[in-house]
């Protein structure tokens, strides 16, 4: 059995907070470059262009890329063999969010009570996602989610019949609602499968997925490549002034299903494509 | 596509010559507001009651800005979605603001009270933070401060980089420029992106 101390969880996502908000991901940088390569579209060009642009003064003067710096998803897989001693585990990742957004810099963007939405003042509470795994280690993930495009996200029960057909349907009509507001060029995260609950957490586990990489399953990288396709058929472009580059990536994760469903949940990733790891 | 150089206040000459697809660069000074202040303003301006900040002939960009760390003017800033304040919109115009700066596709009620106010909707790009937080010189709060990075603002801005999305003949560059594109890569025969 390996010891954990508490205050190492809090140190570990407070720097992750900040980190990934001011530094974007190399996969989401190349994402652009070859966006901008690509682009028919000469206002498209052009922003793609600031995007890279704004990328390296966030990086260069440790800024928040994005003033949205979103609410917290906190992703933890915890080894079976880790004891985490000190502080109560939950409260240490609400602790490390709450030192991250304020020692960072960053925009405190949550409201406590949905209605009567008064502002926490700390960025607090973050959605935790604990899973259990063999070994010892404790693998941390930051995905500062901001709420535009959080906002246009969708999920439906389809009838099993409706097969792949279905699925590029829903996922194609949620994007063109979508448009401009979801701060495109966006990442596509889709989950086909599972529950109600279990296949809006694929999709947004897919958006974790590194861009450039497709599913193991050589009919679901297919069914990624072809709405990668069509979401750039759509003319919506950047930021929704028209052009060729909607999306960056489509990753889709599947999980087994009922015998009478077959869910679908798309959960749109903006431009501030941000997620940073720790291995502790 | 015409560039212009336009400064504060934004006179009706101004909003008339200016058409979407302009480029504007804005100088001097714009009020920031977002949800939950429109929502407060909008009631104030159903009751007959003054809003707590005169904004007749003014500009409101419909932001909320990261804190600024020491020596900074402003944290980085870039507009919200424009779609969440359409409700809000037409009130808001009819009332007498001349512009409202935000980002993404806009409902037909703001593009008919554009036409109808002599107004404009003008879209800078989301997520630009630190870029656009450098064309902020000057900032303060001056109203609903209970709103943290929601309360009002009033901004001093330095070529403030602008798209005029929606101008007051009612045209709409969303809708324009995104027909140019639809399956422009099986037209021209070019591989997808």
């Amino acid at each position: 059995m390996r010891i954990v101390d508490a205050e190492i969880l809090t140190e570990s996502v407070a720097k992750l907070c900040w980190e990934a908000c001011y530094y974007l991901p190399d996969d989401v940088l190349a994402g652009f470059k070859r966006a901008e390569k690509t682009e028919a579209s000469p206002i498209g060009k052009s922003i793609l262009q600031q995007l890279m642009e704004n990328a390296e003064e966030a990086k260069t003067n440790h800024m928040p890329y994005c003033h949205d710096t979103g609410m917290a998803v906190v992703f933890v897989e915890i080894g079976q063999d880790v004891h985490i001693i000190g502080g109560n585990y939950l409260d240490c990742i609400q602790e490390g969010v709450r030192t991250g957004y304020k020692e960072g810099y960053l925009r405190k963007s949550v409201v406590g009570d949905p209605l009567l939405r008064v502002n926490t003042g700390d960025n607090t509470p973050a959605v935790v996602h604990t899973e259990i795994v063999p070994g010892d280690q404790i693998k941390i993930t930051v995905l500062p989610k901001g709420g535009g495009s959080e906002n246009m996200s969708a999920m439906k029960f389809l009838l099993p019949g409706e097969g792949v057909e279905g699925v590029k349907n829903f996922v194609l009509q949620t994007i063109k609602d979508a448009g401009g507001k979801a701060c495109p060029p966006v990442v596509v995260g889709v989950g086909i499968g599972g529950s109600f609950d279990k296949v809006t957490s694929l999709a947004k586990h897919a958006v974790l997925r590194e861009i450039g990489v497709h599913h193991p399953d050589p009919h679901i990288a297919e069914l990624e490549k072809e709405l990668l396709e069509a979401i750039n058929d759509t003319g919506i472009g950047p930021q929704g002034l028209g052009g060729t580059s909607t999306a960056l990536w489509v990753p889709i994760e599947t999980f087994a299903c009922h015998i009478t469903a077959l869910p679908v949940a798309v959960n749109i990733q903006c431009h501030a494509a941000r997620k940073k790891t720790i291995v502790i | 596509m015409p560039e212009y150089r336009l400064q504060t206040p934004i006179t009706k000459e101004d909003i008339k010559k200016l058409k979407i697809g302009d480029t504007v660069l804005l100088t001097g000074t714009i009020f920031m507001a977002r949800d939950a202040a429109h929502k407060r303003m909008v009631e104030l301006l159903e009751n007959n009651k003054p809003l707590p900040v005169e904004l007749k002939g003014e500009v409101i960009f419909y932001a909320g800005p990261c804190p600024p760390k020491p020596g900074q003017v402003i944290g980085p800033v870039a507009p919200t979605t424009a779609f969440r304040m359409d409700p809000y919109a037409p009130a808001m115009y009819e009332y007498g603001v001349v512009g409202t700066i935000g980002k993404g596709p806009r409902r037909d009620m703001v593009k008919d009270a554009c036409k109808k106010h002599g107004a404009v909707s003008f879209a800078a790009i989301g997520g630009l933070s630190t870029i656009l937080s450098r064309r902020v010189k000057a900032v303060q709060v001056v109203a609903y401060e209970d709103l943290g990075p929601e309360a009002i603002r009033r901004l001093e801005v330095q070529d403030f980089p602008l798209l005029v999305a929606y101008d007051s003949n009612g045209d709409d560059l969303y809708q324009q420029e995104i027909a140019k594109y639809e399956n422009f890569n099986q037209k021209t025969n070019k591989g997808a992106v």
